[in-house]
């Protein structure tokens, strides 16, 4: 992976430098006075006459070598004047302890005093890291193979490129292929040639790391030859509609993950609102209290497990706040959905103040467990691996419900109270019971949303208030008692708001929506996927 | 007969209107006359609050037009209130001349602040009282008969309104908690000095905008009732309670709505724009989505569709807040929570209603 | 802006009622009209005429369209395809509620839609052509003409006494009465009268089908209906309405008859005598 941290690259390198040298010692001809007269050049060297003398150094492929270079960076190669030879130390104390550079011979103790470090400054270390990490490419792991080939990429050279070529005649994974020809590539844009420099610019197009880009755009740019030039400029055509087709999958992504939020926002809501008719304020205070219960786990278990926990306790934390509300206030007012709506925004008020005067006012930090952080490569495409969880997330909570409200008694029960309350009541449907559990399952499901939102948002007694307006207008758009409309308008509405995003900046983009969404009722009251007929008469 | 019979049946009206001559008067008196010592002064902070009162008042008369009798529950009538309160404080900013912290004759200090060279071409004329004026009545007026022109028209009505209201005053919000937008962000605007000459924080000048506030909310009360007593008032009932019913008979009920929504919003900025020289700010914190709502449970505590309901509530709720947010911060949410609830359940027409039924009781 | 405030009622049009055209005898035209919602057809290629003057009862089992084919008439419902043509001129698909209300059809609710607030005499005020200017608008006094239309009316539906009252706390008879009555107030030329007797004492439904027939010859009147009895007490010509089309047209006693009558609808059960 190019963006992994230098860091990770040199530790990996180091892993299979050791790798290579126990299964192919002898591959490299030992010539150790060679050896021993360019390292002991390394004492008076300045840093450009080390940066040659250590590329030289990997050209000899000395069995030492890699040893060598990586004391080299760690600053641990000193020369020692009494003996005139190159020792490496073994550890940092007044009195070292060290071995011969060139043998390996344990040379006993030395003071400070008596040995002189061989600096390195900053260059020199990324130089001998990527030197270090070509040496992978004789690993058995393609991964590691494919990290010597990137840092190959960062500091292309002439032993590096040896290697690749090499490597290229008996690669069998396809991929690495690709990625050996191109490196080649861009180690003949170095040529003298400038036939194959034209090649090499023509072979490099479509590749969008920097390490490649920046070479070809420099070669479009200055290149002393107009075919290679021409060349050049065409590959990064090619490049630039790649970046630009890449961008825009990055941008549906992130729509999708916005859209999922929004959906898992919005979908109780579409069940409370779209199938009972009720307008429940306090929904972004059920998914609050939800992203509570989270926090609450998380102080009772290791962060890697609290999150299965947390998603049934959010549901039934949440479920049974809404049973408390439906049986306590709601059952009284249905059939006046204005004062509904009044008095539920009461108990959000009452669930905020309640949350700010037992948990304090300030945010609480949710950690994210190591299972959600970091990135994954999802094809081309580098995502971070807590949004793709929560769009996966997503799409379960939504299959779940909709099997519950389908496949079960209950669902059957609640679709029927929806369509028919007086009907369904005349067939022995237990009204009352069924309006309290759709109403629970309808808040349930917003407390699992709000695990879903501890791991995206901060969590306050705010956090349910941000999020009401924009569920009210998932479900309105896509059409009341409709989840698959909810689903469509949730992920329309994510993606809509990152499209405008780059031009008009994330607060912008939300009015534009916001805007559009109040002129789309206008033209359309009964939102995407309205039900018609007399049903529709409420 | 002096007074016309509409306003002659209506005793509670009447009470209300002997209240505000009474405060219209003795506010003045208690305030300017009675020394500081005296223990009837009424400090300018005391006047200051009351006026504040009249003003939320005012908006509250303008929700109950729609929503007591002609059955809309706007949920963003607080930002036709703001939107008032921004035309009037473009004003007051426009006063302050040098007299900021960068001292620019022209510019107000956050547009300094933001690096801006010259005055955005939306705020050219607001420098004239007559101007703003205006604009308090035009800019919320604009915006509510353009937003009832198309969501009337298209036939949207109950929570489907409501939801879309809310939304509206949220967009706003988001809009002018913007820098780029030109009214100050986050902070708004503030730190006026003077209106039409006179320092704002004399204690002469508090009164004069007191008086005005009662003025105003007289006004508005009146013309409000005289409407609901014409039969453009039964047309409101009748579309409130079968709006098929009113358009069956011939009427064009998205016009009447339009119309009268608009009405209430200009009543709405005018309260708004009363407001901010009162309280010295106005920031985008009053076009949040709970001022709006809160505004509405003045009016379900009072009793809708009485008006003079609107007006109790306002001014009741009002007093609650501002003592318990004094005594007891972390109760106050929860009473306001309660209130709704309550008022929903128990007393869903107000205190007016209870008053009332318990007339009707004893009689 | 100035045409929105004079026309609060749409007296703005530049049609009139004076311009309805009956000449040939005939004042309400629908004529292969069709509307179907998600696919079910509920009114299905309907071709009906009803004359000046005449009274007609519809009736048919549920479902049938009749209440669909009301919303259509009086334009709160669009149809798919099809003409309706109030006389020879006046074409209603082009006219919304409020226009085709003061075009001169008046329009009752199955279930009784008074304004329940206000007074009897406020109901028919509200109703009376004429008042909605935005001049008449802004008044709350009546004219003496005024007074003695509203007086007739009351007289003509026997609420004479009651008109201090609200109508909230009416009889269901007297609100359906006081709805009637604010259909006259409009002076229509064709009333829509969907189940008037529905929930009516045997005594108040004889005082409807008085008040019906009596409206009749002035006015064209279409009632919708589900008892017979009251069907056969008022109505010269019967339409069976059927999935969403016209099955027969006659009258009750020749329809009573007609085997295929009986079989989709009178043998359906015995609810209908």
């Amino acid at each position: 992976m190019v963006s992994r941290t230098p860091f990770c690259a040199g530790l990996a390198g180091l892993a299979l430098m050791l790798v290579a040298l126990l299964t192919s010692p002898t591959l490299y001809a030992a010539d150790d006075a060679t050896l021993q007269t360019t390292l002991v050049q390394l004492r008076e060297a300045d840093f450009a006459e080390k940066a040659a003398l250590v590329e030289s150094l990997a050209a000899q492929d000395h069995p030492r070598m890699a040893t060598i270079l990586k004391a080299l960076a760690d600053s641990r190669l000193y020369y020692q004047t009494d003996g005139d030879r190159v020792v490496i130390g073994l550890n940092d104390a007044a009195e070292i302890t060290i071995e011969d550079a060139v043998s390996g011979a344990a040379l006993g103790q030395a003071g400070k005093r008596d040995l002189d470090r061989i600096t390195a400054n900053n260059r020199l270390r990324g130089m001998i890291e990527n030197l270090l990490a070509s040496l992978g490419l004789a690993s058995a792991d393609p991964q590691q193979r494919r990290l010597a080939v990137e840092a190959f990429l960062r500091s292309p050279n002439p032993v590096g490129a040896e290697r690749l070529k090499a490597q290229l005649a008996v690669e069998p994974d396809q991929k690495l292929k690709e990625l050996l020809t191109v490196a080649l590539a861009l180690a003949d844009l170095a040529s003298e040639d400038a036939t194959v420099r034209a090649k090499a610019a023509t072979a490099m197009g479509g590749w969008t790391p920097s390490e490649i880009r920046g070479p070809l755009m420099q070669a479009a740019a200055a290149d002393s030859d107009a075919a290679v030039r021409e060349a050049a400029k065409i590959a990064l055509a090619k490049t630039e509609f790649r970046l630009q087709m890449l961008g825009w999958a990055e941008t549906l992504f992130f729509g999708l993950s916005l859209g999922s939020v929004l959906i898992l926002a919005a979908i109780g809501l579409a069940v409370t609102f779209g199938v009972m008719g009720v307008i429940n304020m306090a929904h972004g205070e059920l998914m609050m209290l939800g992203a509570y219960t989270t926090w609450l786990v998380q102080q009772w278990l290791p962060v890697n497990w609290s999150l299965p926990v947390a998603v049934p306790l959010a549901f039934l934390v949440a479920a049974l706040v809404g049973i408390a509300i439906e049986r306590g206030i709601i059952r009284f007012l249905y059939g006046r959905p204005l004062e509904t709506l009044l008095a539920t925004f009461g108990v959000s008020l009452i669930l905020q103040q309640a949350v700010r005067s037992i948990f304090s006012p300030l945010n609480r930090s949710v950690a994210t467990p190591d299972w959600m952080s970091g990135t994954i490569l999802l094809g081309p495409l580098e995502v971070t691996l807590n949004r793709l969880i929560i769009v996966g997330f997503c799409i379960a909570v939504f299959a779940a419900l909709w099997l519950a409200l389908q496949r079960t008694r209950l669902g059957l029960e609640v679709r029927a109270v929806a369509q028919n309350r007086a009907m369904a009541r005349a067939m022995g449907v237990r009204s009352a019971r069924v309006d309290a559990l759709t109403f629970g399952l309808g808040s349930g499901i917003a407390g699992v949303a709000g695990v879903a939102l501890s791991q995206l948002t901060n969590v306050g007694p705010n956090l349910g208030q941000s999020y009401i307006v924009d569920s009210f207008m998932v479900v309105v758009f896509g059409g009341v008692g409709n989840l698959w409309g909810t689903l469509v308008a949730g992920l329309s509405l994510g993606v809509a708001n990152k499209l405008l995003e780059p031009w008009a900046g994330a607060v912008l983009a939300k009015i534009v929506v916001l805007v559009f969404l109040i002129l789309f009722i206008q033209k359309r009251p009964r939102g995407l996927f309205p039900q018609r007929g007399r049903a529709a008469e409420v | 007969m002096l007074l016309p019979r509409w306003l002659l049946s209506d005793r509670a009206g009447l009470v209300l209107l002997a209240v505000l001559v009474i405060l219209g008067v003795g506010v003045p008196v208690l305030n300017l006359l009675v020394p500081a010592d005296h223990p009837l002064h009424l400090s300018a902070y005391t006047v200051t609050v009351l006026g504040k009162y009249l003003c939320y008042a005012l908006l509250a008369v303008a929700i109950d037009l729609v929503w007591g009798y002609m059955g809309i529950l706007s949920l963003g009538h607080a930002a036709f209130f703001a939107l008032g309160g921004y035309c009037f404080g473009m004003y007051l900013m426009r006063q302050i001349g040098t007299r900021g912290v960068y001292g620019d004759p022209n510019l107000p200090d956050f547009m300094v602040f933001l690096n801006w060279t010259e005055l955005p071409w939306y705020w050219s004329g607001f420098g004239h009282f007559g101007f703003a004026l205006l604009m308090v009545m035009v800019v919320p007026g604009l915006l509510a008969f353009v937003f009832g022109w198309f969501a009337f028209r298209s036939r949207v009505s109950g929570v489907y309104l409501s939801i879309i209201t809310q939304a509206l005053t949220y967009a706003l919000m988001l809009a002018f908690f913007r820098n780029e937008m030109g009214f100050g962000g986050n902070n708004g605007l503030t730190d006026f000095k003077e209106i039409l000459g006179y320092p704002l924080h004399a204690d002469e000048t508090r009164i004069v905008l007191f008086i005005l506030s009662a003025l105003a909310l007289a006004g508005g009360y009146l013309l409000c009732r005289w409407l609901v007593s014409t039969r453009l008032g039964r047309v409101l009932v009748a579309i409130r309670d079968s709006e098929d019913r009113a358009r069956f008979l011939g009427y064009r009920v998205e016009r009447v709505k339009t119309l009268v929504f608009t009405l209430s919003a200009v009543l709405a900025g005018i309260a708004g724009a009363l407001y901010v020289p009162q309280v010295g700010i106005i920031n985008p914190g009053e076009f949040a989505p709970l001022n709006s709502i809160e505004a509405v449970i003045w009016v379900a505590v009072g009793g809708r569709g009485t008006l003079v309901g609107a007006v109790a509530g306002a001014v009741l709720v009002n007093y609650a807040k501002t003592w318990l947010t004094g005594a007891l911060p972390e109760i106050w949410l929860f009473a306001l929570g309660g209130l709704f609830v309550a008022v929903t359940l128990l007393l869903p027409q107000g205190l007016i209603g209870l008053l009332r039924r318990r007339r009707e009781v004893t009689s | 802006m100035s045409e929105l405030i004079s026309d609060l009622d749409g007296s703005g049009l530049r049609l009139r009622q004076e311009d309805v055209d009956a000449r040939h005898g005939i004042l309400l035209y629908l004529e292969e009209v069709t509307v179907s919602f998600d696919g079910f057809k509920a009114i299905d290629n309907l071709s009906l005429y009803i004359g000046d003057g005449e009274l007609r009862c519809i009736i048919g089992p549920n479902g049938a369209g009749k209440t669909t084919m009301m919303d259509i008439i009086t334009g709160k419902t669009r149809p798919d395809s099809g003409r309706v043509f109030f006389g020879q001129t006046i074409d209603l698909l082009k006219l919304d509620e409020p226009a085709i209300a003061r075009m001169g059809i008046g329009r009752k609710f199955q279930r009784p839609t008074v304004i329940e607030p206000l007074t009897v005499l406020e109901n028919l005020e509200l109703a009376m052509s004429g008042a909605k200017r935005m001049r008449g608008l802004l008044t709350s006094r009546l004219s003496g003409e005024e007074r003695d239309r509203i007086g007739a009316v009351l007289e003509k539906i026997g609420l004479t006494e009651h008109h201090e009252r609200l109508a909230g706390i009416l009889a269901h008879g007297q609100k359906q009465w006081l709805e009637i009555g604010m259909l006259l107030m409009q002076e229509p030329r064709l009333l829509l009268v969907d189940e008037p007797v529905a929930g009516m004492t045997p005594a108040e439904m004889d005082r409807t089908a008085e008040l019906l027939r009596s409206l009749a010859g002035s006015h064209s009147v279409v009632v919708v209906e589900h008892d017979m009895g009251f069907v056969r007490s008022i109505a010269d010509q019967v339409t069976v309405l059927h999935q969403g089309r016209v099955l027969a047209e006659g009258r009750l006693e020749e329809l009573q008859i007609d085997p295929m009558v009986i079989e989709v609808y009178l043998g359906a059960g015995d609810a209908y005598h």
